[in-house]
């Protein structure tokens, strides 16, 4: 027990994972479904982050660098960079995302002055646009 | 927010604080290499402070100092600056962004070569970010009625 | 030989510069941007060519080292046998549709927002190219995002519902690619590398493990929603029938095809062989899938009335074949999956080029009025008969041969209820297909009925199409014929040296 309570960032981001989810699946408005997405997004981005991080571990920099010198390096105390990088990556991904999203819901809401799923679910339907 | 608000405090502020956002994100941009930072990070903070100037000031003025067929091009020619790069390094006989081989124009040896070829390409990515995030708010602010 | 040495990159890198030269050039000169796009996928056709000659003619994979780092510290681009052949098929199609979709664009878009349109078309490409070569898990991710985000932009360039289709597609598409990069993360956490070749090593031994498990059901979830594979795909009718038709011919034969490469090369090139069926029933399960994919999409294509919406289920239906191919876990069924791929990519760009060219002339996508079309447009109905055909399944050509090998891998790992579907749902196709030829063939009446253009001459010359789509037309019908009469030397030459490795 004391085991699985010590991963507690699998748990974290499984919960949020699970709160994105649901924001998407049941919310009727389409702006908050798109900011569920974006806690789903940042659900997966934490997990990565959390997956790096090392108890008493340090920044993964040689001091001194090219041509200072000559200097101890204790590699197993630094904290691993590849999660981080990739994470950079990941949230100009989601970023991306979130603008072209809002953009298209400035697009909706011009076209049919409406957020909400169903309404705008009723009016495509009515003419004829869109079979449910 | 396309209007100027009239507000001295918050135009004063905003004209005092924005030069040192940008000098900050400079910092940012240079010290990517050994501390958090780099290229999305410093473009981000430089649109922060564009996006100030345009709460203070409304759209219509910012639009005035930062045109946006000026702010495209910009996008464009960080893309263009980055990808630059890589194609020089294919021509000069390495891989694509294999910046050791830069070492030829460059006065340095391979090893510093990829420093300056990694703080080329982080200068193009800023540029992008920058522009882009400055395009999409104020896209979004006008709600693209602006240019279209 | 330092250029041919570099074509995987510059295959990526050039519609990447072009696509950002045609949105400089067509502020200032909108007209100029069609020529840039054509210019990027002549180039683009012919680097792949360049590629599958090289692969052909070397006994290992190309590998490309991004950066001069050394895999598995850097990104490295691995093209073997599968890659080549997806790779050339897919700028192969590229091609044909742009130049398909000049007299569409024109008239569809206006002048000043075609650069735009042509811009995301170019990242598009870019994003399915390299999607196709790479061998970096999290650097397939990126270019799937690049690849996604132009189908969400490009999508919502169709007047009426399309924002809201390509909002649900944003929401489901986002999905999938964090449930992809969710199992990229189990991945790396089990053995520490985001190589494809690397973890094809290092996977063995770790197959006692359930996060692997976890990552590979993540992983085909992920790719599945990306690649229309039912349950997964109800983004993929809306999306792909409110889009501009230039952008659905591209997008719906290549999108979920390059998707179905990645679910190939996941489940069988990074995982090994005895994965999917010994260890755990991968296969089993993703065979019921497939299974009702083909009878959902065969049944709901006759229950349409728009023709662009029947080819939208299609659609699902032949991804449900391709999964078929990939759940028998033998190298026949792989076999037929894979020619499936290519063959499918020429078949839907047939019939959504069809489709395009019945909406330009006469301005409707509705099963009823394409009554009389042999007399107006005698050749797009030759094409679309030849589609048809081939959909099918009818010798000599394609469709017949990847419905072979995949009914003989059925066979052969005994799945008798993919046999029975695979020929039931050629039935259904046929059903399908026939309903169309019938109405564009069979009623006849006096030629006076039908006015066309405002004149009473009802010959019209090369059905009013401008020679951009005639051209594309006949190359793409003439492609569904030579790829059939040419399956064996595909499946010998190309296939066979992949499948024999595995």
């Amino acid at each position: 027990m004391a085991e699985l309570l010590a991963k507690y960032n699998y748990w974290i981001y499984a919960l949020l994972l699970c709160v994105g989810f649901y924001g998407m699946m049941t919310k009727g408005n389409l702006m908050k479904k798109l900011i569920a997405m974006n806690i789903f997004q940042w659900a997966v981005i934490f997990y990565f982050i959390s997956i790096g991080a090392k108890k008493g571990g340090t920044v993964p920099i040689i001091p001194g660098g090219h041509g200072g010198g000559h200097v101890v390096v204790e590699a197993t105390s630094f904290i691993n960079p590849l999660p981080h990088v990739l994470m950079l990556t990941a949230i100009v991904v989601g970023v991306a995302t979130t603008g072209i999203a809002l953009a298209l819901l400035i697009k909706i809401y011009k076209r049919w002055g409406t957020l909400e799923e169903e309404e705008v679910l009723q009016r495509l339907r009515d003419r004829d646009e869109v079979k449910g | 927010m396309t209007d100027r608000w009239g507000d001295l405090i918050i135009e004063t502020v905003a004209r005092l604080l924005a030069p040192f956002l940008q000098l900050y994100s400079l910092y940012v941009l240079a010290h990517g290499h050994s501390s958090p930072g780099g290229g999305f990070q410093g473009g981000c903070i430089f649109a922060a402070s564009l996006v100030l100037i345009v709460l203070a000031y409304g759209a219509k003025e910012a639009r005035k100092r930062f045109p946006e067929k000026v702010n495209l091009a910009l996008c464009a020619f960080g893309v263009a600056l980055y990808a630059g790069i890589g194609w020089l390094c294919i021509f000069l006989g390495g891989n694509f962004l294999d910046y050791g081989h830069l070492s030829r124009l460059l006065p340095a040896d391979p090893v510093m070569a990829r420093y300056y070829g990694m703080a080329g390409i982080e200068t193009g990515v800023q540029i992008t970010v920058m522009a882009i995030m400055v395009a999409i708010f104020l896209e979004l602010l006008t709600a693209g009625e602006e240019n279209g | 030989m330092g250029i041919m040495a570099q074509l995987p990159a510059l295959i990526v890198v050039t519609p990447l510069l072009l696509a950002f030269l045609v949105y400089l050039v067509g502020i200032f000169r909108p007209r100029l941007s069609y020529p840039l796009v054509l210019l990027g996928t002549s180039l683009s056709f012919i680097f792949s060519l360049g590629i599958l000659y090289q692969v052909l003619h070397s006994s290992a994979p190309l590998s490309y080292h991004l950066g001069g780092w050394e895999p598995p510290w850097g990104i490295e681009y691995r093209i073997d046998h599968l890659n080549a052949l997806v790779l050339a098929a897919v700028a192969a199609v590229a091609w044909l549709v742009v130049l398909f979709a000049k007299g569409l664009v024109d008239r569809e878009i206006e002048l000043q927002k075609q650069p735009h349109l042509y811009t995301l078309l170019l990242l598009e490409i870019t994003g399915l190219f390299g999607i196709t070569v790479t061998g970096d898990m999290f650097n397939l991710y990126v270019l799937l995002e690049i690849a996604s985000f132009s189908a969400y932009a490009l999508i919502a360039m169709g007047g009426r519902g399309a924002a809201f289709a390509a909002f649900r597609y944003v929401i489901f598409g986002t999905i999938g690619a964090c449930a992809y990069l969710l199992s990229v993360g189990y991945l790396y956490i089990l053995s520490g590398s985001l190589n494809m070749a690397d973890l094809k090593g290092i996977i063995p031994g770790l197959l006692h493990s359930k996060a692997l498990l976890v990552g590979f059901a993540f992983m085909v979830m992920g790719v599945g929603i990306k690649m229309g594979i039912f349950p997964l795909h109800s983004w993929l009718p809306d999306a792909y029938t409110l889009a501009p038709s230039a952008v659905a011919a591209l997008l719906a034969p290549l999108f979920t095809k390059v998707g179905a490469y990645v679910i190939v090369r996941v489940t069988y090139g990074v995982f090994p062989l005895s994965f999917s069926v010994k260890d755990y029933p991968a296969a089993e399960a993703l065979g019921w899938l497939a299974i009702g994919g083909v009878i959902f999409g065969c049944v709901m294509a006759l229950a349409q009335r728009d023709l662009k919406r029947m080819l939208c289920y299609l659609i699902v239906a032949e991804m449900g074949y391709i999964l078929m191919g990939v759940a028998t876990g033998n190298r026949t069924g792989i076999t037929g999956a894979v020619l499936h791929i290519v063959n499918d990519a020429f078949m839907m760009a047939c019939l959504f080029t069809v489709v395009g060219a019945i909406h330009y002339v006469r301005g409707t996508r509705d099963l009823d009025d394409l009554k009389y079309l042999h007399i107006q447009m005698p050749l797009t109905s030759a094409v679309l008969v030849v589609g048809g055909l081939a959909v099918v399944g009818i010798p000599p050509l394609c469709g017949f041969f990847s419905k072979w090998y995949l009914i003989l891998g059925a066979v052969e790992a005994r799945r008798w209820g993919m046999v029975a579907v695979l020929l039931l749902s050629s039935l259904l196709n046929a059903i399908v297909f026939f309903r169309l030829i019938e109405r564009a063939y069979l009623e006849v009446q006096p030629a006076e009925a039908f006015v066309p253009n405002g004149g009473t001459h009802l010959k019209v010359k090369l059905d009013s199409l401008p020679k951009g789509m005639i051209f594309s037309l006949l190359l793409l019908a003439s492609a569904l014929l030579f790829l059939g009469l040419f399956s064996g030397t595909i499946v010998k030459e190309i296939i066979y040296p992949f499948v024999n490795g595995l």
